[in-house]
């Protein structure tokens, strides 16, 4: 039954109302609160570039999008083979691919974090291992550093992009690929320029997907990360918890939510072109 | 076997089997260069396994496969060198016309120059110039159909394979098609393989005809051929309309159940009786008493349908199933109304005796 504009916005309006009640509200107060002890509008926009531009704040915006940016590379990497994998699969296969990305999808991020750590630290089950078989002599630093922040967050992420890019995939006809074929092209020929080509917008949507949420990533850079790897989510809570000084903490918040926003624009933006360029 | 190279495409005894099932059991034939041949056959009768496998997509279970003297069983599709034109078109939809009609010459890395004339040629013969930068959903089924072959063609294979490439399309441009498709294929001198389960889209544009049944080649041969004297009732029957009345020999003479004499200038019984075929357009009715003659069958017209060019009599003639009868539209003819008495009568040339 189709509903009218009226009617949609009638149905919308609970999610809406909700939506605005316990997430626009708050982060509107916060700001609105924190930004206003700053005084004038000149007065914030001092502040700001100091703030953004002292060497700590400015640090982990840099350090904050390069991981999001590795990160986001390593996830695609990986989800793209196993998206593909999941996308031929049938029967059993198919269900074992799905729980293996899904289940750990349910599980609590922390757990799942700490279960890193166990895998992951100095006398953890992977050094052991490689020195127990001899391959090493000292036990490699995986863990409260960059490495450790790069795998446990891949490894978070990954069931996003995987589930993007299989959506995508499942919707490649495979016959497509098989006239491909027939008209002379190699296997790699078929991917170049037909399978790859007729998924991009899930790659492009799985990776603007992980990149924002890695860019507000906060647990397992918090737990596994070294010194050195403050991500912007650290800065604001320690701005908050420790130093209590809120309208830096806003105004950090506020560099987050521009990214995040100028990145959902492109998405969405993205994803409307194609509705409107293919069937 | 002598002579292969001859042949643009020679398959000797291919079977494919899924399971337990034999989707094609034992398929030799030889088609020359330039021929026009077509698989034709219920849905699972094997004719689009013969077809995949003849492209690549399918590995035979046994036999051998030869294009232009060469043996390719076990090679891949893209080492056959075949141009297709599939059932769904399959059209990329991220390429344009032009680059859609483009790819297998880019496949093959062909000059830019090159690839311009080749495409702009091949749209040329499709009657798609003009629709260059257009994408397969702002196409019409027949245009997306056009796009397909000129894909097919552009490369200028010996030997083009098409599988039901008309099937979704509307009767009256599914006619301007066949139409075009045997133009393009006299003047490319090219070879196709055709398959349909249209028996009339066979008889229309074919040069020869392999008519499948459960995995086997039922007959073979040229359209008139293969629609006037079929080796069996399947062939009878799938070709078109057609009448089989059970026939017995008795005391030496053919006859019906009922005991009218038969006769027919081709064929035979089997040994327990069989059929003589004949198809409706041959049947005459006429008012009269009956005499000796064989083929005359004295009965009521059960039945009479108007289809236009043509009226269809259904008689009845004592033998269960009526005996179907199409009386050309012809001037000055009165139609017969059903209840009237009539005479059927054929002539012995115009039938044949089939095994049961």
């Amino acid at each position: 039954m189709p509903v009218g504009r009226l009617g949609a916005f009638l149905l919308l309006l609970p999610s809406l109302a909700l939506l605005a009640l316990v997430f626009l509200g708050p982060i509107g107060w916060f700001l609105g609160s924190s930004l206003g002890e700053l005084g004038s509008f000149a007065e914030i926009w001092a502040e700001a570039r100091a703030v953004l531009g002292a060497g700590a704040v400015f640090g982990a915006i840099v350090n904050t999008h390069i991981i999001a940016l590795i990160v986001t590379g390593c996830v695609l990497l990986l989800g793209y083979p196993m998206a593909y994998g999941l996308s031929r699969a049938r029967g059993l296969a198919f269900t074992a691919i799905l729980v293996c990305i899904v289940l750990p999808y349910f599980t609590s991020i922390i757990v799942r974090t700490y279960a890193w750590m166990v895998l992951l630290g100095r006398n953890g089950i992977i050094n052991s291992t490689l020195i127990s078989l001899g391959l090493i002599s000292e036990p490699l630093p995986l863990m409260y550093n960059r490495t450790g922040v790069i795998i446990g967050m891949t490894y978070v992420l990954l069931p996003y992009m995987v589930l993007t890019l299989y959506s995508a995939m499942r919707a490649v006809d495979p016959r497509l690929m098989q006239a491909a074929e027939g008209m002379g092209a190699s296997p790699f020929t078929v991917f170049r320029r037909v399978f790859l080509p007729l998924t991009l917008h899930g790659v492009v949507a799985g990776v603007l997907i992980v990149f924002i949420l890695a860019v507000g990533f906060f647990i397992t850079p918090a737990l596994m990360g070294g010194p050195g790897d403050i991500m912007i989510a650290m800065l604001i809570e320690r701005e908050i918890e420790l130093t209590q000084d809120w309208p830096v903490a806003a105004l950090i918040t506020l560099v987050l939510l521009a990214v995040t926003l100028t990145l959902y624009g492109f998405y969405s933006r993205f994803s409307e072109n194609r509705a409107e360029a293919l069937p | 076997m002598r002579g292969e190279a001859a042949n643009a495409i020679l398959l000797d005894g291919i079977t494919k089997r899924y399971g337990s099932e034999t989707a094609v059991a034992g398929v030799s034939l030889a088609i020359a260069p330039g021929e026009f041949f077509t698989l034709l056959g219920p849905s699972g009768s094997g004719k689009t396994t013969t077809l995949s496998m003849l492209a690549g997509f399918v590995m035979p279970d046994a036999g051998r496969i030869v294009l232009n003297g060469q043996d390719v069983t076990r090679a891949p599709p893209r080492a056959r060198g075949l141009g297709m034109v599939f059932q769904n078109y399959a059209i990329f939809p991220h390429l344009d016309v032009f680059e859609n009609v483009a790819f297998p010459l880019r496949v093959q890395r062909r000059s830019e120059a090159d690839v311009k004339t080749r495409v702009s040629d091949a749209l040329g013969m499709v009657k798609l110039t003009g629709f260059e930068k257009r994408y397969g959903k702002q196409l019409s089924g027949g245009q997306q159909q056009r796009v397909a072959l000129a894909r097919a063609i552009v490369a200028h294979p010996s030997v083009v394979l098409m599988d039901e490439p008309l099937g979704a399309l509307d009767k009256n441009l599914r006619y301007h098609m066949q139409v075009e498709i045997k133009e393009i294929q006299q003047r490319l001198g090219m070879t196709v393989v055709y398959v349909t389960h249209d028996q009339e889209e066979a008889l229309t544009m074919s040069d020869r005809i392999a008519i499948m049944d459960h995995g086997r080649i039922a007959q073979m041969g040229p359209p008139r051929a293969v629609y006037e004297k079929p080796d069996n009732a399947f062939v009878g029957r799938f070709l078109g309309e057609a009448n089989l009345l059970p026939a017995t020999l008795r005391d030496g003479a053919v006859a019906t159940r009922a005991g009218h004499a038969l006769a027919a200038a081709e064929g035979s019984l089997g040994a327990s009786g069989g059929f003589l075929f004949v198809r409706p357009e041959k049947v005459l009715l006429a008012a009269g008493t009956l005499d000796a003659a064989p083929n005359r069958l004295p009965g009521t017209v059960s039945h009479a349908s108007f289809l236009g060019n043509v009226v269809r009599y259904e008689v009845d003639v004592g033998l269960g199933e009526a005996l179907l009868c199409d009386a050309a539209n012809a001037p000055g003819t009165q139609p017969m109304a059903p209840g009237a008495a009539v005479i059927a009568q054929w002539s012995e040339a115009d039938c044949r005796l089939l095994a049961g």
